[in-house]
């Protein structure tokens, strides 16, 4: 019982690795900052082009859906493999030259966008075709209605899943830690090789899950609320 | 020519062949009714009329343009048809006022001023000038169709297309929603309606239309329609909505 407590929870220890794992920590805030902002833009961009009519976007179509398919698939630390070792070792100017930081970005936004694609696609086909209908027949254009009509009712229903994916892609954010980014849980590696004490995971951990807690209760807040407005206007 | 001039449109969904070889023509500041049962055709043949479906073989010309040669700019045409549904299909993520003003400005550039002003005196003239700020759900069927069809005027249409607008209504607040189109009818707007509010029709058409299993059986004034119809098969329909007491 001490061991475990020694080895998990020494006060000691966590008060020694604390500024270095908080100062990583830090590093991981960037990270999803900049890759849920991205997710979100190139998502709703991919989602648009899977649904666009006619047989002229069929390409494009197919584009968006070997996408999201291939990125769907792929675990995220073969990705963060790919890019964080793939494009250094191309040798080709700018996009080999990036630090790792970027190429972590790069890795969390390339395998979220295509989960954040599918949510929006739910949403967008979750709007009633009479709305798009409604929207034509007032003269709007194809973009418009998309823009003014249809959007901004899919976005709004999908808000709870999204922040769902964010609370998946915030702990991923771990993850980038394999090709040397120097975030939490790499800083939480090294104190526990250099003083033989596992306290700094814990430390990291606790930061993460005091980032995800309010998030997740907001999303059930969320979640809750809708339901009730919707109780609300079915009677 | 008439201002809406059909002739011969056929469509089919599939297999199921639902216009066949319909012609209709409708004069300026007219209104024509269509009646007829479900499926027989009616709201396809409003539908065809905005570009909302194709027709597969015929033509039809509105206000002196063809409309089926597929060189027509579809936007630019129905900023000058309007069209209200059944179900209202008003956008629940807007309120009223912005439900009313977001064509008129997206689509033909007016500016905001300028639309909410329009915007409120349609509102005012329908008694819902204070429900501008409010969103759809907060209002009655009646209300709501009543902001679709001020939603549909507001971009000035020459021509309106209503598709059974009171179908979906309770019957208590179907006459609210009447006495508006009977006005745009008295103000001389150009309107088609698909509908069974009989003596409705028969008040305000200057022309009904039977439709029958896609077909347009027999037309007339309606005091020919309702109470001399040629066809046996109008006959029929007329007598099985008398026994509903729907006339």
């Amino acid at each position: 019982m001490n061991a475990v407590l020694h080895t998990f929870f020494s006060p000691f220890n966590f008060r020694v690795a604390l500024p270095n794992v908080w100062a990583g920590f830090q590093v991981n805030l960037k990270l999803m900052v900049v890759a849920e902002i991205l997710v979100l833009i190139l998502a709703l961009a991919i989602a648009v082009v899977r649904g666009l009519p006619g047989r002229g976007a069929a390409p494009f179509r197919a584009l968006a859906i070997v996408y999201t398919d291939f990125f769907r698939g792929t675990p995220l630390i073969l990705v963060a493999f790919l890019v964080g070792f793939g494009f250094p070792a191309l040798s080709l100017g700018f996009i080999s030259t990036r630090s790792n930081f970027t190429y972590g970005v790069v890795a969390l936004t390339l395998v979220y966008t295509a989960y954040v694609t599918e949510v929006y696609r739910a949403g967008i086909e979750s709007v009633h075709p009479s709305q798009r209908m409604a929207a034509r027949s007032l003269g709007l254009s194809y973009w418009q209605s998309m823009r003014h009509v249809v959007l901004p009712q899919a976005v709004r229903r999908v808000v709870p899943p999204l922040l769902n994916d964010f609370i998946g892609l915030q702990k991923d954010t771990a993850l980038v830690t394999v090709i040397g980014v120097g975030e939490a849980a790499y800083q939480a590696q090294a104190y526990s090789q250099n003083y033989a004490n596992f306290t700094s995971y814990v430390v990291a951990a606790v930061f993460f899950v005091l980032l995800t807690i309010p998030l997740a209760r907001f999303t059930d807040h969320l979640i809750l609320h809708r339901e009730r407005r919707e109780r609300a206007a079915a009677t | 020519m008439s201002f809406v001039s059909v002739q011969n449109i056929s469509k089919c969904f599939g297999e199921n062949q639902v216009l066949t070889d319909v012609c209709l023509d409708v004069d300026e500041h007219n209104v024509v009714c269509l009646i007829g049962a479900s499926g027989s055709g009616k709201s396809t043949l409003l539908r065809c009329l905005n570009l909302l479906e194709k027709v597969d073989q015929g033509e039809i010309s509105v206000d002196g343009q063809l409309l089926t040669n597929g060189k027509v700019d579809v936007n630019a045409l129905r900023r000058k048809i309007g069209i209200v549904f059944q179900a209202y299909n008003l956008f629940p993520h807007m309120t009223v006022l912005e439900n009313v003003t977001l064509a008129p400005r997206k689509a033909r550039g007016m500016s905001g001023g300028a639309a909410r002003e329009r915007a409120y005196e349609l509102l005012r003239r329908i008694g819902l000038e204070d429900k501008a700020d409010d969103f759809p759900d907060r209002l009655s069927g009646g209300q709501q169709q009543r902001v679709a069809i001020v939603r549909a005027l507001a971009m000035e249409p020459k021509l309106m297309l209503l598709d059974e607008i009171t179908s979906a209504l309770d019957p208590q607040l179907v006459s609210e929603v009447l006495n508006l189109v009977r006005e745009l009818a008295e103000s001389g707007m150009t309107m088609i309606l698909a509908t069974h509010e009989m003596s409705f029709a028969r008040e305000v058409a200057d022309k009904v239309c039977f439709l029958d299993a896609g077909r347009i059986l027999e037309e007339g004034p309606p005091a020919q329609i309702f109470s001399d119809p040629r066809e046996p098969r109008t006959r029929a329909f007329l007598s099985r909505v008398i026994e509903a007491g729907r006339l």
